[in-house]
């Protein structure tokens, strides 16, 4: 029996297969496309109002229909900054604890509960952080830090428990099997060779670890920082219940603060005149915007990385 | 020791066997609702704040004669007030009425009857934790605490409105909603009453740029946050405040007097305005001895001419029925039942809505 498909030469099936291809990953753009186009469609009418004011404003008033973006870009920016350092610091460590120092009985349920951490819907690590956290940061850690470190403007005033450290550490939570799980695949695709070679030469596992390993693997790190980064720019749920929902520019990082994606998920239901909710579609653009900015480093400092290994090599 | 084991683990038994019945039994009605012929269905949408009262009163109606099913979405006002106005809901509910430029995008399906169907009150809910006393206050005092004037709980402003008590020197921790809201609307309307620049600076409205204080999203997590705060001060829809046992605050209403949020305080506020229109629907500040001054209605949005006679019929029979005996499944979620003046008023504004000029509610 002939199959339908014999009366195709192969030349005509590759093309077949690829045109289906092709169909699948318009698709994506399809969908990239009238996603900028109805967020900038929909923020026209705040885009031409405010014009640029809308970047620099601070104020942000329902009442009196006067909008500015800028306490809630700093506040994401800053709640996810903190979030991605306080992520690596302990993500680094643990994929370098895993991948290195293999013979400790541990390792394996260390790796599952990371792994775990990723499991745990956004809305459990909101309640996480309102109920346990934040009384925890108002009690102890935040006189702690205001007694030590207090002439630090990052650690003066008031705390309450919610604002932009509880953020941040939320959010360093819940990037950390991100940056774990990356940073130690990274690591282990390090060649056998370069860490046999420096052990071989008398390195310490530490000098090893820090002459052999992290050089070789730092191109891989920085894409999991970004990873990581791009997902906390983004988070809603979590970031809402903790940061205090406040719209306020802050040295202090005791102080509450607001993102870019708390407003909208917070004032978005109830945003009755036009203005008013196309503002908030131009926050979104902005997030979107910023989300696109952040991605285009990340790629600007791996291709640079790449190319100095190369002029290395 | 063993003993326990044995019968805890038996009692593991029992409670997996229960569980499995009542599974079982789900199926079961599920399986006998399926065979029952179709019933009608309404969808709706709006507040948030009518949630708790709707589920109540819709789950009962269900069981009812009438067998109508109502499926009601808690997306907000203001997303309840654009479904409707696309008409991709038989109605909406809302916590402000809607205005006239709302009404003029509403108006290629014609006049809108907007109902009062439930009465809320909003309790001042404080964390001190050594004060057993109920503690008193004015507008005027928590328009400067919201305004961020007074700051710490033994300022004169609180401690004059409170002889006797003594006030602990903590900072004030202010609390408000982060999410726009018809309980931010009627307090802040309730804060503009009473104080000018509370009026001039910050206004009116379901969100506001408040000048100080941390945000908590829903009832639920101002709640939580100032239980959490020591020192802190918040306003919560009344069932709230109750249902945590919390310190609720006494609030001086305009008569003078210091009245605590109850179904009372409430009736007595909502009694002086028997003529509530949803142009002029808002009852803070309340004259008379007994009434508490921070509350408010919430209202449903019908289209008086209905285009579809049995869907019409349904609703017109559903909410008349809300507004009169469903009342009292407002109660058992601690709202407030309308007063009598106020129902005959919905049930007024019911009994207008047609189809093709025919009154559907004899």
């Amino acid at each position: 029996m002939k199959s339908i498909w014999s009366a195709w030469s192969k030349n005509q099936l590759d093309r077949l297969f690829s045109s289906i291809l092709l169909t699948f990953c318009l698709v994506i753009i399809l969908i990239v496309g009238t996603i900028v186009y109805e967020l900038v469609s929909r923020s026209a009418l705040a885009i031409l109002h405010f014009g640029f004011h809308f970047l620099t404003g601070q104020v942000w008033d329902p009442v009196h229909q006067v909008f500015g973006a800028l306490p809630f870009i700093y506040g994401t920016v800053v709640s996810s900054v903190i979030g991605v350092i306080l992520a690596s610091i302990v993500g680094i460590a643990t994929a370098i604890l895993l991948t290195q120092y293999g013979s400790w009985r541990w390792l394996d349920l260390i790796s599952i509960l990371v792994e775990l951490l990723a499991a745990i819907p956004s809305v459990v690590y909101g309640l996480w952080g309102i109920f346990i956290l934040a009384p925890w940061l108002r009690q102890s850690v935040e006189p702690i830090l205001n007694r030590g470190l207090g002439f630090l403007p990052l650690f003066q005033g008031q705390g309450y428990g919610v604002g932009m450290l509880a953020a941040g550490i939320i959010l360093a939570v819940m990037i950390l099997p991100t940056i774990t799980a990356v940073v130690r695949d990274v690591m282990q695709a390090v060649p056998n060779e370069l860490k046999d070679g420096a052990l071989a030469l008398g390195a310490t596992k530490q000098e090893m670890v820090s002459l052999a390993i992290l050089p070789q693997a730092k191109r891989g790190i920085l894409g999991a920082i970004m990873l990581a980064l791009g997902r906390a720019l983004g988070e809603t749920m979590a970031v809402t219940m903790v940061i205090g929902n406040r719209p306020q520019i802050a040295a202090s990082l005791f102080a509450p603060g607001y993102s870019m994606a708390s407003v909208i998920a917070n004032e978005f239901t109830e945003a009755t005149s036009k203005l008013y909710e196309s503002s908030l579609y131009e926050i979104g653009l902005v997030l979107f915007l910023l989300t696109v900015v952040f991605y285009s480093l990340a790629r600007l400092l791996v291709w640079r990385i790449r190319l100095q290994m190369r002029v290395n090599a | 020791m063993k003993g326990y084991k044995r019968f805890s683990r038996s009692f593991m038994w029992l409670e997996m066997a229960c569980v499995i019945v009542l599974l079982l039994s789900g199926c079961a009605i599920a399986v006998i609702h399926q065979d029952a012929p179709r019933m009608d269905q309404i969808t709706g949408a709006g507040s948030t704040f009518d949630y708790p009262f709707f589920s109540r009163a819709f789950y009962a109606y269900a069981d009812g004669p009438e067998h109508l099913q109502v499926n009601y979405q808690s997306i907000g006002s203001g997303g309840g007030i654009e479904q409707f106005i696309r008409q991709t809901v038989n109605f909406g509910a809302t916590d402000v009425p809607m205005n006239d430029s709302e009404l003029q995008q509403a108006r290629s399906a014609g006049p809108v009857e907007q109902v009062p169907v439930a009465l809320g009150a909003e309790a001042i809910t404080y964390n001190l934790p050594h004060i057993r006393q109920r503690l008193h206050f004015t507008g005027r005092v928590l328009a400067d605490i919201y305004l961020g004037k007074v700051l710490r709980w033994n300022s004169p402003e609180i401690a004059k409105i409170n002889p006797g008590i003594r006030l602990p020197s903590s900072q004030i921790v202010v609390v408000h909603r982060s999410d726009g809201s018809g309980t931010t609307y009627i307090f802040t309307d309730f804060l503009s009453q009473s104080n000018q620049i509370w009026a001039k600076v910050v206004g009116t409205g379901k969100s506001v740029d408040w000048p100080v204080g941390i945000g908590g999203k829903g009832n639920t997590f101002v709640t939580q946050e100032v239980q959490n705060t020591p020192g802190a001060i918040g306003y919560v829809e009344l069932a709230y405040a109750l249902t945590a046992k919390m310190n609720v605050g006494m609030v001086q209403n305009r008569y003078g007097s210091f009245v605590e949020p109850n179904l009372h305080s409430v009736t007595a506020a909502a009694r002086q305005f028997a003529h509530v229109t949803s142009r002029h629907f808002s009852i803070v500040n309340a004259p008379g001895k007994d009434s508490y001054p921070i509350c408010g209605y919430s209202w449903v949005l019908l289209y008086e001419h209905q285009t579809n006679r049995g869907v019409g019929e349904a609703m017109t029979r559903l909410f008349s029925w809300l507004v009169t005996s469903g009342q009292s499944y407002a109660q058992s979620v601690d709202y407030v039942p309308l007063p009598q003046s106020v129902k005959r008023l919905a049930q007024s504004l019911i009994k207008r809505i047609a189809y093709h000029g025919q009154p559907l509610l004899q």
